[in-house]
């Protein structure tokens, strides 16, 4: 019975996952942009966007430039949170990539250093007045909900050690759509429905700020509108 | 209008607190029935706003790339909170950038969005009631378009766009701003947003050509609507009588005198400006810079050159290319941009800011200066919003930063800095840009100006600075109203050329 619930719910929440962020980036794909708006000084070729872009999503350019405090502990986060998704992956794959197992290790100390991003974040949240200021009661809850996440991954690793081969044979066996034996934990559970919720949520919230920022037109133009004429396409009706 | 003071320099500029309400009442006069008409918008608040406001609100989600994914991607980290000059000038939270968003993305949400049809209360979103459109008219004309927050945004969010993307809004259902609709009008029915008629202006450029004979014994021609000239100059009408803006305009036309060039200014486009894109209205964008390929075409002119405007110098370098095809690369079958692309001479870029007109010529050696003249001056820069973060100069990035100063240093010998986190990209805004320039705003004016005046006054005490040049009609009108206020002298500021023109020298080389 628990078995079939988890696999409906991981099922339904990556379903809304991929459908719902390829929904969005359709659309933000399809509509245009009419105007040369990069903020300059900008690129002025492609590969200099492509450039500017990378710096922007692997670094944070931009926010180091704003606020050392909210970069640090941005930045902690992301890149922790990238390190624990890859070292996830072992769960998805068999054989494990060597690439992932060489960064176990790493993965599993970038579990404690995610949540401690997260608490710094939401520590500015409740105290730096500008930002409690802006905040919303979904900015809270989403920072409670990844570090729900973070806490009770960090527990199954170091203090109720979950019986991670069994987990892994429920999601291999879910890529396979076949339904085995999830172990009765409940730590494991929580873990699992805040991801799913998560997951669900992606499409909806203002976790679209990952697709979004390869959509941004201040960061993805070239600076050349002198040398290439940019038109959109309802803007060029009103020439005939 | 005389109780306005200056608010008081931070002593260290440390992020100041929030004073919520602070602006809450401040609200530039609403344009009236013959003025909104005159543009094509509804004379006054219609009786179906709130439906007509939602459905535009839908419309420009779907024609602007921009707004869309803005709406969506903030996250409320809190970079951008303290980086509005109009924020730091008045505390007021709404004035935060992302606060300043907000009150349109809470509707945002709340219309568009599953989260905010469902939990609204959860998600921060709001309906549209009367209270919110009053918000909207009032902290959205509390934003000068100055993009600064977009420079430290993660995801490059502009305010400028969502600001525009609400005026365009409260046009369309008659509750736009007196100042800006009604100088649209102005430029549309006279030809330059400060009505000044044709025959006045010929009276002015008489005026200017006898002075500057007088002053230099030299016959400085000031050409207006000659065919066949080489180079067409749009400059903002206040160059035309305005102070110091005026000194400028004397320096364009010593340097087309000095390098020989035929130039002409025209009467039907005798504005550079372009209100439209203050109201984010792509029609009247379009219309008002439509004026300048015409003349163009008339004219028979070669090339286009732009004189000291910020906003002007975003419109033409960003956008004109493609509103009128000024400029290059349009391809072989758009007849429409091509028939003017052809007329224009591709050896130069297309169109030309009058700085890298001057700088040019001062690399080819074709001006000299005596560089003394200007030793009454300590000088220093004030980079423009839109030059600064909505256009480019010259062939590499950032070129817009070093031409004007590389000009004033080849005109003079006494330059420098004012603080780096407050120049060049993070340069602030002078506090009237954006359709602010109007006295029913002052108090946002003088407030706005804040941080640039804490940083000349740093100057002022350690340098000795005297002169502040900027390459905007905006900044240069805001500041000699504003800087009094705070304690300088409304003649510390003046344009770029202004400098040159004092140090050229004219004649037989």
């Amino acid at each position: 019975m628990v078995n079939t619930l988890f696999a409906i719910l991981f099922y339904l929440a990556t379903l809304i996952l991929v459908v719902g962020v390829l929904y969005r980036i359709n659309i933000y794909a399809r509509t245009p942009a009419p105007l040369k708006i990069p903020t300059t000084p900008a690129p002025t070729t492609q590969t200099g966007v492509v450039l500017r872009m990378a710096r922007e999503v692997v670094f944070f350019e931009s926010l180091f430039k704003a606020n050392l405090w909210i970069w640090a502990l941005g930045w902690l986060f992301h890149a922790s949170l990238a390190l624990v998704l890859m070292r996830h992956l072992r769960y998805f794959t068999e054989p494990v990539w060597g690439w992932v197992v060489l960064i176990q290790p790493f993965g599993m100390y970038a579990g404690i250093t995610m949540v401690l991003g997260l608490c710094g974040l939401w520590a500015r949240r409740l105290f730096v007045e500008r930002i409690r200021y802006i905040s919303t009661p979904s900015d809270h809850a989403m920072l409670i909900l990844l570090i729900g996440i973070g806490v009770s991954g960090l527990l199954m690793s170091f203090v109720t050690r979950a019986d991670v081969v069994a987990v892994k044979n429920f999601f291999t066996g879910l890529m396979g759509f076949s339904i085995n034996t999830l172990p009765s934990d409940f730590v494991l559970y929580f873990h699992l429905i805040s991801v799913a919720a998560l997951m669900a949520i992606f499409p909806i919230s203002k976790l679209l700020h990952a697709p979004g920022i390869f959509f941004s037109p201040s960061r993805n133009q070239a600076d050349n509108p002198r040398e290439k004429r940019h038109i959109a396409p309802w803007a060029a009706e009103m020439e005939k | 209008m005389a109780d306005i003071v200056a608010p008081p320099y931070r002593v260290i500029p440390i992020i100041p607190a929030l004073i919520p309400g602070a602006m809450e009442g401040l609200k530039p006069f609403v344009a009236n029935e013959k003025i909104n008409t005159a543009i094509g918008f509804p004379g006054e608040l219609v009786e179906d706003w709130h439906d007509k406001a939602i459905a535009k609100m839908g419309e420009l989600l779907g024609k602007y790339r921009s707004l869309k994914v803005y709406m969506d991607a903030c996250v409320h980290c809190g970079a951008c909170s303290d980086k509005c000059h109009y924020f730091i000038g008045t505390q007021d939270p709404k004035n935060m950038p992302v606060a300043r968003q907000d009150l349109m993305r809470s509707v945002y949400r709340r219309y568009f969005t599953m989260a905010g049809k469902l939990f609204p209360g959860f998600v921060g979103a709001r309906d549209l009631t009367r209270e919110v459109l009053d918000e909207w008219y009032s902290y959205f004309h509390q934003c000068s378009e100055c993009r600064r927050c977009s420079v430290f945004c993660p995801y490059g969010i502009d305010t400028a766009e969502v600001t525009m993307a609400a005026r365009e809004i409260l046009d369309s259902i008659g509750y736009g701003q007196k100042y800006s609709n009604e100088i649209i009008g102005k430029v549309h029915r006279i030809g330059n947003n400060l009505g000044l008629p044709g025959p006045a202006l010929l009276d002015t450029l008489e005026g200017l050509e006898e002075d500057v004979k007088d002053a230099t014994g030299i016959d400085v021609r000031f050409p207006i609507d000659v065919k066949g000239s080489e180079v067409l100059l749009i400059t903002p009408s206040a160059d035309f009588f305005a102070e110091p803006h005026i000194d400028s305009l004397v320096g364009y036309a010593k340097v087309f005198h000095a390098t020989g060039t035929s130039w002409t200014l025209s009467s039907m486009a005798s504005e550079a400006g372009n209100f439209g894109m203050f109201i984010g209205n792509y029609d009247q964008l379009r219309k008002i810079a439509m004026r300048i390929r015409e003349v163009a075409l008339e004219l028979g002119v070669k090339r286009i050159v732009v004189g000291e405007c910020g906003h002007a110098w975003r419109v033409a370098y960003s956008f004109w290319n493609t509103l009128t095809g000024v400029g290059d690369g349009a391809s072989e079958n758009d007849r429409f941009a091509q028939m003017l692309q052809k007329q224009l001479d591709h050896r130069y870029k297309q169109p030309m800011h009058i700085c890298e007109f001057t700088w040019d010529m001062i690399g080819q050696g074709a001006l000299s200066f005596d560089k003394s003249k200007n030793d009454k001056h300590i000088i220093t820069f004030h980079d423009s919003c839109n030059v600064a973060r909505g256009s480019r100069m010259g062939d590499f990035a950032g070129g817009q930063f070093e031409i004007p100063r590389n000009i004033i240093k080849a005109v003079a010998n006494n330059f420098v800095e004012m603080a780096p986190e407050t120049t060049r990209e993070q340069t602030f805004c002078c506090g009237g840009g954006g359709g602010l320039l109007t006295d029913d705003l002052m108090d946002i004016r003088v407030k706005g100006a804040l941080p640039r005046m804490e940083v000349l006054q740093q100057v002022v005490d350690e340098h000795g600075v005297n002169f502040m040049a900027t390459i905007c009609a905006i900044c240069k009108a805001q500041f000699t109203k504003v800087m009094p206020i705070y304690g300088f002298d409304r003649r510390m500021v003046g344009g770029v050329h202004q400098l040159v023109s004092n140090a050229i020298i004219l004649g037989d080389k």
